[in-house]
């Protein structure tokens, strides 16, 4: 029986795996945090429909049922043998894989470089990660009882070539607008505001949702990105920003700042991949693919594939088609290498 | 066949036939970060002088795209050259050689 | 001792002379002409210097280290400090031991330009064997081999540069080449030359066992007159090419120390005080390894020497291109075994092109200032000044107000809600004029404050402050600074953390501002410093710098990048800077915490 490895536990490697498993390879998924989910799992509900992120993910799990997995379990080395992967993880556990599919996701860029937005600084500005926590569990302090003015700063390191990420982060936008939503919902007195530079509302049922929040929860769009905030003596937010449509500058005062963090490639994943000689793409980071129509999920070695996040940002159902189509790459792989 | 129907002198359309283009390339040889700008705003919003009169490096290449070449000067004459701009300008554009070009060719 | 030749005389002395009256009559003019070029206050100035003792002194001493014994370039590399040293110290005194073996033999001869340098043709030696004679001969002999060493080692640079501490070295131009070739055959055609002639006018260790050994193969005193005349040639061809090579700085750094100690300032990129700069220059080098552009080969022709070169060669294209790109970190010019502030005439090229550009600033004069919310007139307090930068580190902003109130500093803010730029981008951009309005708007505010004291987180400012303001009897501190004499009077107690710190130096606080104790002082108590591959003046600038106007986000990136490997060399916890500019940049690219002075002083209070 062909082994597998699955370097990430997130969606696209619990489908990737469970896909795997009922073709009958023999599949080892290997997660490094204690949960299997990825992002999913600290995640509270998904646009455009607002469904719950955690029955997506249970019923993800229920399919992978036979399939080997380890949390809290990381990948110490991996080389090539022959025409196999030996992989040796740090729990003691060594494979020879046939096929190693690489399913490591996304981090989230980290919101305390974008010193200038006072996050980690002022006590009211959040991330996006943060606020779909507070969603889930209403625990956090820096969320005021009812916050009246409440404003989301889209591409926080997207589209930054001082963060050193130049690409769209792809579905920020359309996260930015769902929190909008929901947080209107939380605190219906409050007045959202979102400073975008661009609304790529790009999916099914985007459009409806950006209506949505114009229409039904009264969002104000400003189209300019914020340049500084500061605080004042009550820990409100002074934000600073251009409303470029009436080419004046605006400046607003808020109660709460939620910063809409962009996605960047996993760094311990690139140092995994680097001992194989898989790298990242120089002007965005993200893995290298074979080509960039045809064969999204393979990489330049024989042997090693990708699915979801960690070829470049990708919205949750596009993750999930990758890892379908990645199992289906291994597969004819497997075949022709006979 | 003299011309017949409404006008109104200057027009307030921009006339992007009227653009003057070697300046612009001259600019561009010199400068070639002017091509850069997204129009995100965040020079104008971060801008010193802007807080006394408008000054703004996003609305003076706009300008100058549009043939506006007087009211992009009128954008920049205010600058103090401080370099926030630069500094929070997420295409990293070199807004301080960007306006003292500018203001030197135009 | 006695005069060998009738008359004095011979025909090999010709091209000596022909050099010498050419260096001569071309130095008088360039002299008349640099006078006319300076300012005619500056003029005054510079003749009241020369009479009053104390800048005598200095000028005295100032020539002796620096134009003879190079003693800048003993304490970077003692081999390249030899090589400078010897060449022209050596030669000095073989020029005034010939004076004075003139004087006491030959009397008769005091005057005659020539005969000190070919002195040993002209005489003939009669077995003195006084204690003078000999020591003489000594001596000569002794500079003599001192010079030879030092031309040896210059010979042995050209092929290993590093062995004498320089990874990169100046690319010569033609004329340097041809003074090159003659400068490195004086010496040793003086040594044939006078060690043909030691059986007729003697010697010493060098020049006679050198006659011994050439009268045994070549037997005959058919050289004599050949190899005078080839010294004299070379010494003549050295003296026609000196004012096109690099070599005009011998008779022009000399000058320039007179100048600077005049206390003249550059007021022109290539007329006056600029112009002595710029033809002292010695072409060494040592700025193109100084520069932190040159990480990247290709920016290797935008060193301040090739910026010397061009302004001499009034390459105006040339001169724009380096004067723009410069970051004007002032490394190149705390290196600079000659002190060339090129720096300084950068910006004077740079307002040849942009001080002219229009502004207009009349909202200064309609803004009113009122800082905070407390009334001026009050001396008790101490006015902090953020800057336009300090705004986008909020993290400075917060922990610095944080310590004035921990420490019961009662303070007024400024710049709270963004203040007027300090003017110090506008006179690095060459826009002095515009800096002008600036400066006196700002001067203005500060002194109707009332306050006595003025602390500052952002360096730029501090240095425009500190050289242009008129705020007499107020006292300016950058918050390193503050911190530092908070502590030491015992205001704030900080506690010592486990981390490993390393202090970046921004190039405005310490080569700008000569502060560099002060920080070092107070993180000593907060963590193990650690060492950088390069401290004190020789910091690397974090590639930030408003400095360079024209060169790009990646080149940028690159310095960046180098500035930071050469801080983490020891591999330390965390970077320490105390200016905005350098912790934004750091921040974007360092794969570990950088943080403000403030930041980690503020956090380990207790």
């Amino acid at each position: 029986m062909k082994n597998i490895v699955i370097i990430g536990g997130g969606p696209s490697g619990l489908e990737a795996s469970a896909q795997l498993h009922k073709m009958g390879y023999n599949v080892i998924l290997v997660e490094k945090s204690p949960v299997l989910g990825g992002h999913l799992a600290k995640w509270d509900r998904l646009f455009p429909q607002g469904i719950s992120a955690k029955e997506v993910l249970e019923k993800m799990i229920s399919q992978i049922n036979g399939v080997k997995y380890f949390v809290e379990a990381n990948v110490q080395s991996i080389n090539l043998l022959d025409k196999s992967y030996n992989v040796i993880l740090d729990n003691g556990i060594t494979v020879l894989a046939d096929a190693v599919l690489f399913t490591t996701g996304f981090e989230l860029f980290k919101a305390q470089k974008k010193e200038e937005y006072g996050y980690g600084i002022y006590e009211r500005v959040i991330t996006n990660a943060d606020l779909e926590n507070w969603f889930r569990t209403k625990d956090d302090r820096r969320i005021i009882e009812s916050p009246k003015r409440i404003g989301f700063v889209h591409c926080v390191g997207s589209r930054d070539e001082k963060a050193g990420n130049r690409y769209c982060s792809k579905v920020c936008c359309a996260t930015a607008v769902k929190q909008a939503c929901e947080i209107k919902q939380e605190f219906p007195d409050a007045q959202v505001y979102c400073f975008y530079m661009d609304l790529r509302m790009f999916g099914r049922g985007f459009e409806d949702m950006y209506l949505s929040a114009q229409k039904d929860y009264g969002v104000r769009f400003i189209r300019g990105r914020v340049s500084e905030v500061a605080e004042n003596i009550d820990k409100e937010l002074v934000v600073k920003a251009e409303d470029t449509l009436s080419g004046k500058p605006v400046k607003v005062t808020l109660d709460l700042l939620v910063l809409m963090s962009g996605m960047q490639n996993c760094a311990d994943a690139v140092k995994v991949a680097a001992q194989i000689g898989v790298a990242g793409r120089e002007n965005d980071g993200f893995f290298e693919t074979k080509d960039s129509i045809y064969s999204l999920q393979n990489s330049t070695k024989p042997g090693v594939f990708f699915a979801g996040a960690c070829t470049g940002p990708k919205t949750l159902p596009d993750s999930l088609h990758e890892a379908r189509a990645a199992a289906l790459a291994i597969h004819n792989y497997l075949i022709d290498k006979k | 066949m003299g011309k017949f129907g409404f006008t109104l002198n200057p027009s307030s359309r921009i006339d992007l036939d009227k653009v003057d283009r070697e300046k612009f390339n001259k600019l561009v040889e010199i400068e070639p970060d002017v091509l850069k700008c997204m129009a995100c705003g965040s020079c104008t919003a971060s801008c010193t002088a802007g807080k006394f009169v408008k000054t703004s490096m996003r609305s003076a290449i706009l300008a100058l795209q549009n043939g506006k070449e007087e009211d992009a000067k009128e954008f920049l004459k205010g600058c103090l050259l401080c370099g926030k701009c630069t500094m929070v300008c997420p295409r990293a554009i070199n807004t301080r050689h960007l306006i003292l070009s500018i203001l030197k060719i135009y | 001792m006695r005069e060998r030749i009738a008359g004095g005389y011979d025909d090999f002395v010709i091209p000596f002379m022909i050099g010498m009256c050419f260096i001569f009559i071309y130095l008088t003019i360039a002299l008349i002409r640099l006078f006319t070029h300076i300012p005619p206050k500056d003029r005054i100035r510079f003749f009241k210097s020369l009479v009053n003792p104390a800048i005598m002194l200095k000028n005295a001493r100032d020539i002796l280290c620096d134009c003879l014994l190079h003693i800048k370039i003993f304490k970077r590399n003692l081999l390249l400090g030899y090589m400078h040293a010897s060449i022209a110290f050596g030669w000095f005194m073989l020029i005034l031991i010939g004076h004075i073996e003139v004087a006491l033999y030959v009397p008769q001869r005091n005057g005659v330009l020539y005969y000190p340098v070919f002195f040993r043709y002209f005489v003939k030696f009669e077995g003195e064997t006084t204690l003078k004679g000999s020591f003489f001969f000594f001596l000569m002999d002794f500079f003599l081999l001192m010079v030879l060493t030092g031309v040896g080692l210059a010979m042995y640079k050209r092929f290993r540069s590093r062995a004498l501490g320089m990874r990169r070295t100046t690319k010569p131009c033609f004329a340097d080449r041809v003074a090159l070739a003659c400068l490195w055959s004086i010496f040793p055609l003086r040594l044939l030359a006078e060690s043909f002639t030691a059986g007729i006018a003697g010697g010493s260790f060098l020049t006679k066992p050198m006659y011994w050994l050439f009268n045994n193969f070549l037997s005959n005193d058919m050289h004599i007159l050949p190899t005078w005349w080839a010294y004299s040639t070379a010494i003549g061809l050295f003296m026609l090419a000196l004012p096109f090579s690099r070599y005009m700085h011998i008779p022009t750094e000399a000058f320039l120390i007179l100048l600077r100690n005049a206390g003249l300032k550059v007021t022109k990129p290539r007329k006056g005080f600029a112009e002595a700069e710029i033809y002292s220059c010695s072409s060494c080098g040592i700025c193109i390894d100084a520069c932190p552009m040159n990480i990247q080969k290709k920016n290797l022709p935008f060193s301040s020497v090739y910026f010397m070169r061009f302004l001499r060669r009034n390459n105006i294209k040339k001169m724009n291109q380096i004067a723009d790109k410069c970051l004007m970190c002032g490394k190149c010019v705390a290196l600079c075994p000659v002190g060339v502030e090129s720096c300084g005439i950068k910006r004077a090229q740079r307002a040849t092109v942009y001080n002219d550009v229009k502004h207009d600033y009349t909202y200064l004069h309609q803004a009113h200032h009122t800082p905070d919310n407390t009334s001026s007139g009050d001396n008790g307090k101490v006015l902090y000044f953020a800057g336009c930068m300090t705004h986008l580190t909020p993290s400075i902003i917060k922990n610095l107000t944080g310590i004035f109130e921990l420490s019961g500093t009662e303070y007024v803010f400024a710049d709270k809600d963004g203040g007027v730029c300090c003017g110090r981008p506008l006179i690095l951009a060459g826009r002095e004029d515009a800096a002008k309005e600036v400066i006196a708007r700002n001067s203005q505010m500060i002194q109707e404050s009332g306050c006595r004291k003025v602390v500052l987180s952002c360096p730029i400012c501090l240095k425009v402050l500190k050289e242009e303001y008129n705020l007499k009897g107020i006292e300016l501190l950058h918050h390193t600074q503050f911190i530092n004499s908070l502590i030491e009077e015992g205001k704030i107690k900080v506690k010592r953390g486990n981390e490993s710190l390393v202090y970046h130096n921004p190039c405005e606080l310490g080569r700008g501002c000569g502060i560099y104790k002060e920080p070092l002082n107070v993180l000593q108590q907060l963590g193990e410093l650690k060492k950088a591959e390069k401290e004190g003046k020789e910091s690397i600038c974090c590639g930030g710098s408003l400095g360079s106007l024209t060169l790009s986000y990646e080149d940028r990136g690159k310095i960046t990048q180098g500035s930071l490997d050469a801080l983490t060399v020891n591999n330390p916890d965390k970077i320490v800077t105390a200016c905005p500019l350098c912790l934004k940049t750091f921040a974007d690219k360092s794969d570990r915490p950088v943080v403000d002075i403030a930041q980690i002083v503020n956090e380990n209070i207790c």
